[in-house]
């Protein structure tokens, strides 16, 4: 070739040198556990949901959310989201309104009346669940999802446990409920109503190859409070129960309910709704020390409910009440000091715990019951084969949510469990004749639309230690393959916009004595929107392309819209630039192995 | 703004205009950086260090100058770090048409392209010159303040990464004071370059009352990209003066480029603005105002500021050059609470569906 004077060489890209050589250090892309994930006892991952009502895809929102839990409008009332307390957000301004979101995407879903996929039976198998609340259902859901055969039965008129005769309707109406049971139920559910279980071993015999016992705490704790003969003295479960059904108390113009927890606030607030002019709490330490919720304690407050604390109740007669001031010694623990005073009330209601009914598994071999709950293992089994147990009726925090993530848990295990060749109930399996079945991560696996890259392409939520689209193991796993979970330090929060948090509206003071009425609103589009833009994505990469653009060597390489960016190891010298500016902190650097 | 009921921004885009991309916005609003068809004018393989500011700023300058030109442009370069390191004989980095001058000339040399492109009848073609500090505030001074005079008609960039780096971290006429170089070392009562000394060329530049002149960092590519966009739409000499931090030269760790330039902004050490005409027309904004030490600290030609003992007099006299920039050029001005869209030129805020570039309100 004729060259120019003094030309003697052709002209090259530096692409044929590999300064990738240079590197003692590599950028890895990986996926790690959002906090929001690890704290919900349900079993959601937020951030993946909440990644696609980003970008405004509500259905593919929804339907990424009821992969793990079919109650999303309930769970958007009455949860106490401990996803948004463990909320990285929480560190640069406030926690994410996930909950408000996961409410604003089930009304969504009611209005739109999307529908659960109703998936054949293909297992052959039959599985009893005895209890409609939301730890039965969510079995059942999951059951149904893995292909068995479901059939819930529950004791009252109406399926829902304590969502429906516990949690009162100025916090989750009945309507809201109904269309997410009916949705659920739609799916192939066998629901029996009516339909009491006196002896699990019978319905053994019925011929289900598995049962799950979901009965719950039904019955209100029975402190003794000596009382005088004309006193009215009513349990909080069961007064609640019967404003439920319609059929409210006669409580009195001045109630004092004696407890501390939850349900003494939905007791006290509901006698206000039916007229009470005085509703009083009497607790026996201080408010930093209630079991219930702080935002439910404030709105009873607002709501007129008065609160005597620091006091135990001695004696209950017709028309008042006798109360002991107590005082806190150095372990918390309150001390009484022999200072009385009376209290004026029509009725007193004891809101001391619930209790569960225990008599279906009496007599049950194997079965073991302490302090009043149900034994079980790692798997929610009890001590007999083939039977679980889950929610209230097992040592565990007891909530809807946690009710929701055993019931998830619990569908796992029997799914493994029924995947065993010679499963007969009441037997346990050889352990040689274990058939290779599908596993717990089988759960939530459901196709996904595929849309977007919320972590989750072919990946199975079982699987997080995986990277979804390269398949690598995270580095720090732990041994079952689980990621690390991504901590605020890891993030470059100066790409966040400022953003506080969208607070829900709340109905007006005046309407809420007065009625039923739902107390707290939902959010409107834009503002659920707004609300799931604020999620910083917590060790999952959302295609901010800041990775892409920082690389002086121009290393990374950009995938497309949801296939994200591979790194050019022939390129990359290792600089740990695109490491420091991942606003989601889910690149790594990790030495480089010869 | 327009806000919901409950007040908050209709448009909030998560990371709103700070990360390189956003997939929540308009493709058409989107940064050069964050396509995949970008020019990549500068690409792999070349020989910068490891994290080196001024390749990644050369690369978002002249692909946004590609994209603004749809690729008619000439590049002249002057000697420097940028030339050494993508173009040793006979291969090249750059996927740009590009020459390499001399260290003192690619303000001449690209006023010569200027008058021959004109000859040749190619009002098509642009021409886009590109040195480090020293080759522009010392060296080609005098040829770039003769192409100003002339309002010779090419965008001039300036890197300034506060040294001769490329023969191994001189003295310029824009380090800044207290930095450690080979020619300024930390020894004495005053360690480090003297005060009082130096060049500001973009204040310099903007009395020769040139069309365009603005500051960027690496730290804001939104802004960098913005103004490159403006300054290719106009006609006349244009000066950019683009912070690029250097990892070697300024012992600051290879992760951090971004960061310290974010700091040196952040602190008002490092104004950004931009002027038409001599007159300044827009600010960026600080976000989170930092003290002048947060920015000093992460490097280690500032390191004898700490160590063996805190100088605290010297900390004051750079915190104070800091406060007359804030003061100078209104840094401190109102701070947008919520970004709401892709950030305009100097931190105007753009609404989705305006125009990219397009200049419209603070919030
Ligand atoms: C007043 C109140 C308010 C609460 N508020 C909240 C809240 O805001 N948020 C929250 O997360 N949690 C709340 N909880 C707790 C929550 O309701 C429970 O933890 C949850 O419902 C437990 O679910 P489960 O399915 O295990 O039991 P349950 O909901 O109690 O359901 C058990 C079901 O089993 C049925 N059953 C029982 N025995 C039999 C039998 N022998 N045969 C057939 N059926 C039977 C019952 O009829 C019932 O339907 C509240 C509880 C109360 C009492
Ligand atoms: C006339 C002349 N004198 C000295 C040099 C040696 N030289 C080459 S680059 C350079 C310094 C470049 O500094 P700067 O322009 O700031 O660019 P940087 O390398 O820092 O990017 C020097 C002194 C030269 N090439 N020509
Ligand atoms: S910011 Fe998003 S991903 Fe991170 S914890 Fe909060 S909701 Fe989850
Ligand atoms: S920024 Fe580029 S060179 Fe630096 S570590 Fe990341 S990929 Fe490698
Ligand atoms: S920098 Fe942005 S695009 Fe790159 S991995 Fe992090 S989140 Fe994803
Ligand atoms: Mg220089």
């Amino acid at each position: 070739m004729d060259k120019p004077f003094a030309i003697t060489l052709d002209v090259g890209s530096s692409l044929a040198n590999h300064t990738g050589a240079w590197r003692v250090e590599r950028p890895v892309y990986v996926e790690l556990e959002p906090p929001c994930a690890h704290a919900c006892p349900a079993g959601e991952n937020p951030q993946r949901w909440l990644y696609a009502a980003e970008e405004g895809a509500y259905e593919q929102a929804w339907r990424r959310l009821v992969e793990a839990n079919p109650f999303p409008a309930v769970m958007g009332r009455v949860c106490y989201h401990p996803c948004q307390t463990a909320c990285n957000r929480g560190f640069l301004d406030e926690a994410v309104g996930i909950n408000a979101v996961e409410r604003f995407l089930g009304d969504l879903a009611i209005e739109r009346g999307w529908a659960l996929p109703v998936p054949e039976v293909t297992s052959g198998r039959r599985v009893l669940v005895v209890g409609a609340g939301p730890t039965g259902l969510s079995a059942a859901y999951h059951l149904r999802r893995l292909g068995h055969d479901v059939t819930v039965r529950d004791a009252q008129t109406a399926p829902g446990g304590m969502m429906r005769y516990g949690i009162p309707a100025y916090r989750l109406p009945r309507t809201v409920l109904d269309a997410e049971i009916d949705r659920l139920v739609a799916t192939g559910v066998h629901l029996e109503l009516g339909a009491r279980v006196g002896d699990v071993l019978d319905a053994e015999r019925e011929g289900f190859d598995a049962a799950l016992l979901a009965v719950g705490a039904q019955l209100g704790k029975r402190a003794y409070v000596p009382a005088g003969e004309a006193a009215r003295v009513l349990d909080a479960v069961t007064m609640l129960h019967d404003v439920a059904e319609g059929e409210a108390p006669h409580l009195g113009r001045r109630v004092v309910v004696y407890g501390g927890g939850n349900t003494a606030v939905d007791a006290a607030r509901t006698a206000k709704r039916l007229g009470a002019t005085d509703s009083v709490i009497v607790y026996r330490r201080t408010r930093d020390r209630m079991p219930a919720h702080d935002s439910e304690v404030a709105e009873a407050i607002e709501e007129g409910v008065r609160v005597t604390w620091l006091s135990t109740i001695r004696h209950a007669s017709a028309g008042r009440v006798l109360i002991e001031r107590m005082v806190l010694d150095e372990t918390g623990f309150p001390q009484p000091t022999g200072e009385l005073e009376e209290l004026e009330a029509d009725s007193l209601v004891l809101a001391l715990g619930q209790e569960t009914d225990l008599s279906l598994v009496e007599g049950v071999p194997g079965v073991s019951v302490v302090d009043g709950v149900i034994e079980v293992d790692d798997d929610l089994m009890t001590g007999r084969p083939g039977l679980f147990a889950g929610g209230d009726v097992v040592p565990a925090e007891r909530t809807v949510t946690v009710g929701i993530g055993h019931g998830t848990r619990a569908a796992r295990a029997i799914h493994a469990w029924l995947g065993r060749a010679d499963v007969r109930p009441g037997v346990a399996p050889d352990a040689d004749t274990a058939a290779d079945v599908g596993t717990a991560s089988d759960v939530g696996a459901a196709p996904d639309d595929g849309v977007g890259s919320g972590g989750d392409e072919g990946a199975e939520p079982g699987q997080l230690g995986a990277h979804p689209l390269t398949g690598a193991q995270v580095p720090g796993a732990d041994a079952a393959g689980n990621p690390p979970v991504a901590t605020f330090d890891q993030l470059n929060p100066w790409y966040f916009a400022d953003a506080p948090h969208a607070v829900r509206p709340r109905l007006e003071h005046a309407r809420r004595t007065s009625g039923f009425e739902e107390v707290v609103q939902g959010l409107d589009v834009t503002t659920a929107q707004y609300e799931a833009r604020r999620c910083m994505s917590c060790g999952s990469c959302f295609e901010c392309d800041n990775c892409y653009g920082v690389c002086p060597d121009n290393a990374v390489t950009k995938l497309g819209p949801g296939a994200r960016f591979r790194f050019d190891y022939d390129y990359c010298k290792g600089c740990g630039l695109c490491v420091q500016e991942c606003p989601s902190g889910s690149i790594l650097m990790v030495p480089e192995v010869p | 703004m327009a806000t919901t009921s409950l007040g908050m921004p209709v448009k909030f885009y998560q990371v709103g205009s700070f990360a390189v991309g956003n997939r929540l916005v308009d493709p058409a609003l989107r940064s050069v950086q964050s396509g995949q068809e970008r020019a990549n004018a500068l690409t792999s393989g070349h020989r910068a260090c490891q994290g080196c500011g001024e390749a990644l700023g050369a690369r978002y300058v002249l692909d946004a100058a590609m994209r603004a030109s749809q690729g008619r442009m000439v590049t002249v370069n002057a000697t420097g770090c940028l030339e050494v390191f993508s173009t040793p004989y006979p291969e090249t980095s750059w996927r740009v048409a590009w020459l390499h001058s001399l260290f003192g000339n690619a303000p001449a040399v690209a006023t010569g392209v200027a008058a021959g492109l004109r000859a040749l009848g190619r009002d098509d073609v642009t021409v886009v010159a590109q040195g480090g500090d020293g080759g522009t505030v010392d060296i080609g001074f005098g040829a770039l303040s003769g192409m100003f005079e002339r309002n010779d008609d090419v965008l001039y960039v300036c890197y300034d990464n506060g040294g001769y780096m490329n023969t191994g971290i001189q003295r310029s006429g824009a380090t800044p004071p207290a930095a450690r170089t080979m020619t300024t070392q930390a020894v004495g009562a005053e360690p480090g370059n003297v005060f009082g000394q130096g060049k500001d060329v973009p204040r310099i530049a903007m009395a020769h009352d040139v069309p365009y002149v603005a500051t960027a960092t690496v730290a804001d590519l939104r802004d960098l990209e913005a103004k490159v966009t403006h300054a290719m739409s106009l006609r006349g000499s244009r000066y950019l003066h683009v912070l690029v931090p250097c990892p070697l030269g300024w012992g600051t760790a290879s992760s951090d480029t971004v960061k310290v330039a974010r700091l040196a902004t952040e602190s008002g050490f490092f104004p950004v603005f931009e002027a038409e005409h001599g007159v300044v027309t827009a600010v960026r904004h600080i976000r989170h105002r930092v003290p002048v030490e947060e920015y000093l600290r992460l490097q280690g030609r500032y390191a004898h500021l700490f160590r063996p003992e805190r100088r605290d007099d010297v900390i004051a006299r750079l915190q104070a050059i800091a406060d007359r920039n804030i003061e100078r050029y209104g840094l401190a001005g109102p701070v947008a609470a919520l970004e709401v869209g892709p950030v305009g030129r100097a931190g105007a805020l753009i609404e989705e569906g305006a125009a990219p570039g397009a200049r419209v309100r603070e919030v």
